[in-house]
C-alpha cells in the first residue's frame, strides 16, 4: 500500500460507493443547495470513464436528455453525492467510452452484462 | 514551541465544508529535545538513526532518547526540558505556518526553465529559440552587470513557503494536512514553523 493511501484512509472510510464499472448505467443522487434549502437531483446515465485512485479519483456519467448529450464528472468521494444506484450492468470492451459521443439512438446502445461478479469475489 | 520537523509524504485532496482542498501530507514529529543551548535555545531531533557516533551517543544517552537522524537548533523559552517530545499538538487546525525544505534539484537549467524567460519563435528561420539573448551593453560598462539572470544550477536549495494553512491535524498518527504545495520530493525533510510569530 502506498503511504499516501494510508493517510487518505480517514477520509475514504465512511463513503460507501457501490461497485460499478465503465458501461454500467447508474443513478447519482446529488445534494443541491439553493439558499437554505437542500434538494436531491438525480443524474441518470452511463459511466463512460473512471480515473485516478484514492481521494482524487473521479468518474464521468453521460446521459442524453431531449436528444442533447451531456456529461458530468463526479469525484468518488464528493460529500455532495447522497448515494449512487446501479440500474443496469453493461458489457463493453473499452475502458473509456468516448465513442458514445459520436453516436445516438440505436448505435449508442450498450449490451447487457449478465454474468456479474462482485469486486470482493474476484479479489479473493 | 513553534517548530516541528517532519517528512513530506505527498499530495492529495480532502473535502471541507466548501469543497475540495489541495493538501500536502506531512508526517511531523515527534521531535525530542536533545539538549539546551543557553537559556533561549534548544536542539530538537527528528527521525530514526540506527547508531550514533561516540560523542553524539553520549548526548543522546544524557537526554534519555534514541538516536535521531536530524538535529535542529530552535529558539524557545525555559518551559521545555531535555527529553520532552514536541508533537503535532502544538498546531491547531486553521493555523498558518511557514514550511521550509530543500527543493527538488533540476541540475543545469537554461533561462527559460530557471528564470521564466519567454524564448524566441520556433520557426520562420528565426534562429533564436531558448537562448538568453543579449546580456549587456558594449564598451561601457564593458562587463556583465552583477545579478544578471543566466543559465545555471537550479533547485536543490532551501525554499520557504510562507502563510500556509493547516487544514487538519491527526495527533494519534502525527500527521499534518497542510494546504497547498510545499518544496521537496516525497520523503524530504521539512521544517514547519508557526507563521508570523517570534520563535517561542
Amino acid at each position: 500500500m502506498n503511504k499516501i493511501d494510508i493517510y487518505e484512509k480517514p477520509f475514504t472510510g465512511e463513503n460507501q460507493i457501490p461497485d460499478f464499472r465503465v458501461g454500467d448505467s447508474i443513478k447519482v443522487y446529488l445534494k443541491i443547495k439553493e439558499g437554505n434549502k437542500e434538494r436531491i437531483q438525480v443524474y441518470d446515465g452511463v459511466v463512460i470513464r473512471k480515473r485516478g485512485h484514492g481521494l482524487s479519483s473521479s468518474f464521468t456519467v453521460r446521459k442524453t436528455s431531449y436528444g442533447i448529450g451531456s456529461e458530468k464528472i463526479f469525484p468518488f468521494f464528493c460529500p455532495s453525492i447522497e448515494k449512487i444506484e446501479v440500474s443496469s450492468r453493461g458489457k463493453v470492451r473499452r475502458a473509456r467510452l468516448y465513442y458514445l459521443r459520436e453516436r445516438s439512438g440505436k448505435s449508442a446502445r450498450i449490451k447487457k452484462r449478465t454474468t456479474i461478479r462482485s469486486k470482493k469475489s474476484t479479489e479473493s | 514551541m513553534s517548530v516541528l520537523m517532519g517528512y513530506k509524504v505527498g499530495m492529495t485532496q480532502i473535502y471541507d465544508g466548501s469543497g475540495a482542498v489541495p493538501v500536502t501530507v506531512v508526517e511531523a514529529g515527534p521531535c525530542p529535545v536533545v539538549r539546551r543551548v543557553g537559556d533561549s535555545e534548544v536542539v530538537i531531533g527528528f527521525g530514526i538513526k540506527k547508531s550514533a557516533n561516540k560523542p553524539m551517543s553520549g548526548i543522546f544517552k544524557k537526554a534519555k532518547i534514541k538516536p535521531v537522524r536530524f538535529l535542529k537548533q530552535i529558539k524557545t523559552d525555559l518551559s521545555v526540558n531535555i527529553g520532552d517530545k514536541i508533537t503535532t499538538e502544538i498546531f491547531q487546525e486553521g493555523e498558518k505556518v511557514d514550511v521550509t525544505a530543500v527543493s527538488k534539484g533540476r541540475g543545469a537549467a537554461g533561462v527559460i526553465k530557471r528564470h521564466g524567460f519567454h524564448g524566441g519563435p520556433g520557426g520562420h528561420g528565426s534562429m533564436f529559440h531558448r537562448a538568453p539573448g543579449s546580456i549587456g551593453n558594449c564598451e561601457f560598462p564593458g562587463r556583465v552587470v552583477k545579478g544578471r539572470k543566466l543559465p545555471g544550477h537550479m533547485g536543490n536549495q532551501n525554499v520557504t513557503v510562507k502563510n500556509l494553512k493547516i487544514v487538519k491535524v491527526i495527533n494519534e498518527s502525527n500527521i499534518l494536512y497542510i494546504k497547498g504545495a510545499i518544496p521537496g520530493a516525497p520523503g524530504a525533510l521539512v521544517t514547519i514553523k508557526k507563521h508570523g510569530k517570534k520563535n517561542v
